[in-house]
Formats: C-alpha cells, structure tokens, sequence
C-alpha cells in the first residue's frame, strides 16, 4: 500500500508571474502611455518601445468551463496563450502582434463573446448569483444583466458614444455582493414585506439574542407561540435589510409577488475630478418581470438616453446631476419624486436641502 | 455522457440578443453533466415562480478551514436531486488575473472531474468560483488544487481574498506595485484567511492609482490607493500635440481640474503641483503627455462597505501617505487594527461601523496613529466635546 501524500494547506494563490507575458515581464513597471486604437482594444507602450493589445472581450461571467476551454484555444491561437480577466468580469486578450488583432476582434465576435467595453461607454456590468445560487436574492441577477446589456449594446461595441464611461452595477439584495452603492447606475434587488417567521424551524435552527440584536432597528422581540421561545417582528419597523435572514434561516423574506427591483445613479469610486460618491435613489420599486424584466430595462436606457444627451464632455452621471441639480433630473427623466425618495435612516438630515440654491420651475 | 436537458422556455429567451448568454454557459455545461442540468431546471423553476429556491448555507468546508466554502442546498430536493447540494468553492485567484491557456485547462479538468462544470470568472471579491459541488467532492477538489498550486479564499469572519488592479503589469499610472504586495499580503495572512476569528469580514483591496479600477474606495475595509508626492510629469510636445488634434484642453482639461492648479497658455501647460490633488482627470486625458509623479506611494483607507447592517460606508483616509517601501509596516497597522476591532467589536460589525460608533479620534488613539487634517472633510461643527478628565488647568 502506498503512503498518501501530505495535505498541503495554507499554500496561497499560485503567483501570479509563472502566468504573465514575456512583453509584461520585460515591461513590468515600465510603461510609457496607452492608447484606444479602436472599440476594445488598448494599446500599451513601454519605455523601451514594445507594445502590447489588448483586446477586451465580453463575458457573462458565469462560464461553462467548455467556454473557457475555448477561450483557451483563442488565447493559443493569437496570444501565445496569454490572457486575464478584468475587475469586470471581462476577458483580455494580450496580444504582441499587430497583425493578430483584427483577426482575433473577429473571431471572438463569431463566438459570440464580442469585443468592447473600453472608453466612454459602457462595459460589462459588475453582479451578484441572483436566483443562481443565492439564498437572499430579491430578483435574478443574470437574467436582468443579459436583458440591460442587450439593450445597450450599442454603448459597448462603440458604435455609440457617452460624454464619460457609465458603470453599470447590480445587486440581488440589499447585502450587496456586488457593493452597487457607488456605480453611475446601480439596479438592486429590494424585498418589501416583513420577514415570515419559521417559528417550528427557528427553535432548531437560531439563536434568540443574536435574531434579536440582528435588527439594525431594533424591530425584533423575543415572544412566546405555544409556550415556547422565539421571536415576534414589529413590521411597522421593518425596513426589510434581510440581516435578520442572514443571521437566522428561519425569518424568510422572499416574496413572489413583493419583492423587485429599485435603480440608483450617480455614484463614482474614481477620484478623477471629483470625490467619489455613493449613487442615489432614482426609483424606488419595480416589479420583478422574468425572463426579460422590461421595466427595468426601460428605465436604465431612459436614465442613459437623457444622460447622453444633456451631459457635457466628461461629467460622470454623478457629475451631471450634481450640475443641473436633482429637481431637473426628475424632470428630464420623468421620473416621479416620492417620499421613499428622501431619507429616513441615520444621518438623513444631512440630506435635507438647507439652501435657496435651487432652480425655480 | 449525453444529457437530455431540462426544458426551459422562459430561460430560452435569454438565449436570444448580441451579449453573452449565460443561459447558453448552463446548456453547455448541462449537456455533459447531470448537476448542471438539474440546476438549469431549477433556475426555470425559480423564473417560473419569482422566487429563489436555494436555502441558507449549512457548515460545508474542508479539514482545518473554516471558510473557503459557501454551503448551499435547495428547497427542492426530489424534483432537482442532483443539485440538492450545490455549494460554492472560492479558490484564491492568481493576483491582477493573469492565467495561461494550460493552466486555465488544467482548472477545467479538476472541475469537470469533481463539480457542476460551471465557474464565475470571477466572484465579486476577486475569487475564481467554482459554482456547484457535492459535499463529497469538497476533499477531493481541495486536494487536486493544492496539488496544481491553488488555494481557497475567504469566506465568513475572516480576512476575505485580497484582490487588486493589473498594477505595474500592464499600467503606466500605478504608483506601486499592486501585483507584488497583494500576493506578499495574501501569503502573509494565510492563517487569518482561511480560519475566521474576527467579528466579521475584513476586505483588502489594492488600486494603483486614484482611478481606483478596483473600487477599493467603496468595496474594502482597508483601501490602499497609489498615489504621488511630487510634480507631474509633463511632455509638453506630447500635451501640444493632443490639443493640435483637436482637444478643447480649457473646456476639457483646465477648467476641469478641481483646485484651478493647470493652466495652458497656447503654448505650455503650469502646473502649480502644491495645489494637485491627485485627481488624475488631466492625466487621464493625455495619457501620452503627463504621467504621475516619481515620488510614489499610497494612501492607506480603512472602513469601506455596503449597507448590512448600519448602512453603507465609503473607505475614509487613516494614512494619507505611506511610500510602501515595507510591507511589514503595513501588516502591523492591519494587526493592530484588528487586535482592537477584534476585542471590542460587536458580533458582525465591520471595522467602518465600529470606527462610527466610537469615534475615529478614539480609534486613532487606540491604534496609535496622529489625527491629521487629512483625515475629515472639515472640523466637528457641534461643541460636545469629551475633554479627558486628567486635563486640568
């Protein structure tokens, strides 16, 4: 009988230099400037005179790994075998010869993975498992991505053009897996009723002091049902964060009918002229409509479509509002102003508007 | 082994338009492999019903971790029973994502041999996940990737896998080596990564420059963005040659700059660099013509995250310069930080929310930081301030 071999543990990621290009080896530290040559594709330039493309190819994330098998065989063909994934979730393709690039651009567009996602425009949208795998999630997460980039297509492949990039984020729940809360726009799945108590389950299942000490409002109380010990919920207290879910499987959230969608624009994580931001809430609810969410879908395009057209060179959605100010954007967008608008969490009066600088309609 | 695959009508619909299906991803994989099927029927369910059928996790993992592994299993087990368990590997990617064809395979085959076949490249916090496995699997995976010299992420109260932009490797702007550091970090807290003993998660993440391709600003809860010390580069035949072909540099560069410190005469372009605040907007703009300076470091941030539970916070500035020569100083900032979090901490409250409750100039003076005015948007406004009793006169 043979001695099993030890079990390594502890061992951390491969590094990462056993997998990098020889022009990136050479290079590393060393670059001069970059350019965008066309839709897609950057063009790196080391001091030493060498280039490197890199071309930028879209993915859906969630990859079979017959797909990445065949960006493999891509990435054999044109690069040497060389290629990374973008914060993105794109795929790049890192290319030394020139004369490679526009055959790769089109034999990744066959495939179906097309190639884009570079400048002022839009790129592929940062998001969470969604029905797929999570156990929290208010809405899907791929379904509505696939049907928004569908639609705005046309700001991807660079066949249109936006004053500034626009990061597009979406998030199945208010934990925020996919951390929404400083995107141009942000789509994020919101439930809307109070938890329904598994109060059988929660005996077996949960802690009562940690359930309790969940709420960040303070809406759940220790009870007794049937002369046993669980927990009672304050719905009017209720602002439906889920953390109390996290804690304990028993308090379950989701709801066919009330649980959707809400969108925020304006945040940034750039410091590129102004601070970054936190994004703001445009519209409160929309319901969950698979396989194609359509109100969702209309509404973003609506919010980059008058984006598009009113915003000056540069100016990041957060930018644009911040200039014409957030009366107008309602306005422009037709959006409806409510009173889930104005906030009522910590620190809302420091949102409050405490001047006269205002446009009158 | 040939799949029969599940029927899916609504699903189809997402096979249809330009942008990658992720429908299509699932048929690829279900075609071969029973779980991915089941899941892909599942999924149907779930479009059919709006509503998820995942349950919360259960305690999954491998010997002598206690993260790494996301246990899942579904609501409906007789109906999908080859997905019933269904969890979630996280193995620490390669820093900046670089892969090689071979070794992207090589992943595939460890995945075709023990899982669903379907993968995340890559997870949100950086992790390349492997989307699906058995209980039973769970050795055997961990196994085969030690062996190829994989790893496991974070998951739980632990620190979560660092991750960071491309860096040095491939960016003109990075002000230090975001690829180096972070796999040195990674290295360095494997014991804190993969066995959770804080009060909650604790992110790191890594930016070159104040771009912050990677958000660290809004995703981690310590931030460390490249940033410079002293004048911009300027090429000023490069920055003429931009405006030659075309650009508006006083609507789009000048009048664009935060503080007014750059200005164009027709000729060359000032800039009074006491005055930068790092914005990167001109350099961003004429790539060619400036670049950053060549005293480079970063500024260290701590306390970013999203909205569970107090709300959601933006990373706020703990040290404004740091020239990241050592990274040992950086690991002793990072275990002090958690020695005090760690003892005073409540149960899954993050260190940006821990800082609110007691106050940054408390949390300063535990860790043994200076305050610095870099460090506030401006001075407290209300007059309660607690004066400590020993000062007298």
């Amino acid at each position: 009988m043979s001695t099993p071999a030890p079990r390594k543990t502890d061992i951390g990621p491969p590094h990462y230099e056993q997998f990098l290009p020889e022009v990136i080896k050479k290079n590393y530290g060393k670059w001069k400037y970059h350019e965008r040559p066309k839709p897609g594709v950057l063009l790196h330039v080391g001091h030493s005179g060498d280039k490197l493309w890199s071309v930028r190819a879209a993915s859906a994330r969630l990859m079979s790994i017959e797909t990445l098998r065949l960006l493999a065989d891509i990435a054999d063909e044109f690069c040497d075998g060389h290629l990374r994934f973008t914060s993105r979730n794109n795929v790049e393709f890192l290319v030394v010869d020139e004369s490679k690039v526009d055959p790769l651009i089109e034999r990744l567009n066959k495939e179906g993975y097309p190639v884009g996602g570079t400048g002022p425009g839009i790129t592929n949208i940062v998001h969470t498992q969604g029905w797929i795998h999570c156990h929290s999630a208010a809405s899907d997460a791929s379904g509505v991505v696939k049907s928004v980039m569908d639609e705005l297509f046309p700001y991807y492949d660079g066949s249109k053009t936006l004053p500034a990039k626009l990061r597009i984020a979406f998030a199945c729940c208010l934990n925020m897996c996919g951390a929404v809360h400083c995107s141009d726009i942000a789509i994020l799945g919101v439930h809307r009723r109070a938890p329904v108590i598994k109060h059988d389950q929660l005996r077996g299942q949960c802690e009562i002091p940690s359930t309790v000490s969940a709420c960040p409002t303070g809406a759940i109380r220790p009870t007794t049902v049937d002369g046993r010990e669980t927990v009672e919920v304050i719905e009017e207290q209720c602002m439906f964060c889920a953390n109390c879910y996290t804690v304990c499987p028993a308090m379950t959230l989701n709801d066919p009918v009330n649980d959707g969608l809400s969108i925020w624009v304006g945040g940034k994580v750039s410091n590129a002229r102004s601070e970054p931001m936190f994004s703001k809430l445009a519209i409160p609810f929309l319901p969950n409509n698979p396989p194609r969410w359509p109100e969702t879908v209309a509404a973003v395009k609506n919010i980059v479509e008058v984006y598009a057209k009113d915003a000056r060179n540069y100016e990041r959605v957060g930018e644009w509002i911040e200039r014409i100010g957030w009366p107008k954007f309602f306005e422009m967008t037709e959006i409806e102003f409510t009173k889930y608008h104005i906030d009522d969490f910590k620190h809302a009066g420091e949102t409050y508007k405490r001047s006269l600088h205002f446009r009158q309609k | 082994m040939a799949e029969k695959l599940r029927a899916t009508p609504l699903l189809d619909e997402l096979e249809k338009g330009p942008w990658p299906s992720f429908v299509t991803e699932m048929k690829k994989s279900a075609a071969k492999n029973p779980m991915a099927n089941d899941q892909l029927g599942i999924l149907e369910h779930s479009y059919r019903d709006k509503i998820g059928h995942w349950k919360h996790g259960g305690l999954v993992g491998v010997m002598g971790y206690g993260g790494g592994v996301i246990g899942r299993y579904s609501d409906l087990p007789e109906e999908y029973p080859e997905c019933a368990e269904f969890h979630t590997i996280r193995v620490n990617q390669p820093a900046g994502w670089f892969y090689t064809s071979d070794v992207l395979r090589k992943l595939c085959d460890v995945w075709e041999k023990h899982g669903s076949g379907l993968t995340n490249m890559h997870g949100s916090t950086g992790d390349i996940i492997l989307l699906g496995a058995k209980t039973e699997a769970l050795e055997p995976v961990f196994s085969d990737l030690t062996e190829m010299g994989f790893d496991l992420g974070g998951s739980g109260s632990d620190v979560r896998t660092p991750s960071c932009c491309c860096g040095e490797s491939r960016c003109e702007w990075a002000c230090y080596d975001t690829m180096k550091f972070t796999h040195e970090l990674t290295q360095h807290f494997q014991d804190e990564l993969h066995r959770p003993a804080f009060p909650y998660k604790f992110k790191f993440k890594m930016a070159g420059c104040p771009n912050d391709c990677v958000a660290s600003v809004a995703r981690s809860d310590m931030s460390i963005i490249g940033t410079w010390r002293d004048n911009i580069q300027i090429d000023q035949k490069e920055v003429a040659a931009y405006v030659k072909n075309g650009l508006d540099i006083d609507a789009d560069v000048t009048s664009r700059c935060p503080t007014g410190c750059i200005k164009w005469d027709g000729k060359a372009l000032q800039i009074d660099n006491t005055n930068c605040v790092k914005c990167m907007h001109c350099i961003n703009t004429m790539p060619k013509g400036l670049a950053p300076g060549k005293d480079r470091g970063a500024t260290i941030l701590l306390g970013a995250k999203a909205p569970i539970i107090g709300g959601a916070l933006l990373a706020s500035v703990l040290v404004p310069f740091y020239d990241m020569e050592d990274a040992e100083d950086i690991y002793e900032l990072a275990e002090e930080i958690w020695d005090v979090w760690g003892e005073h901490g409540m149960n899954r409250e993050r260190v940006g929310e821990f800082i609110q409750r007691i106050g940054l100039g408390n949390f300063l003076e535990q860790i043994g930081l200076e305050p610095e005015p870099e460090m506030v948007m401006h001075p407290r406004t209300n007059p309660y301030i607690f004066f400590e009793l020993d000062e007298e006169g």
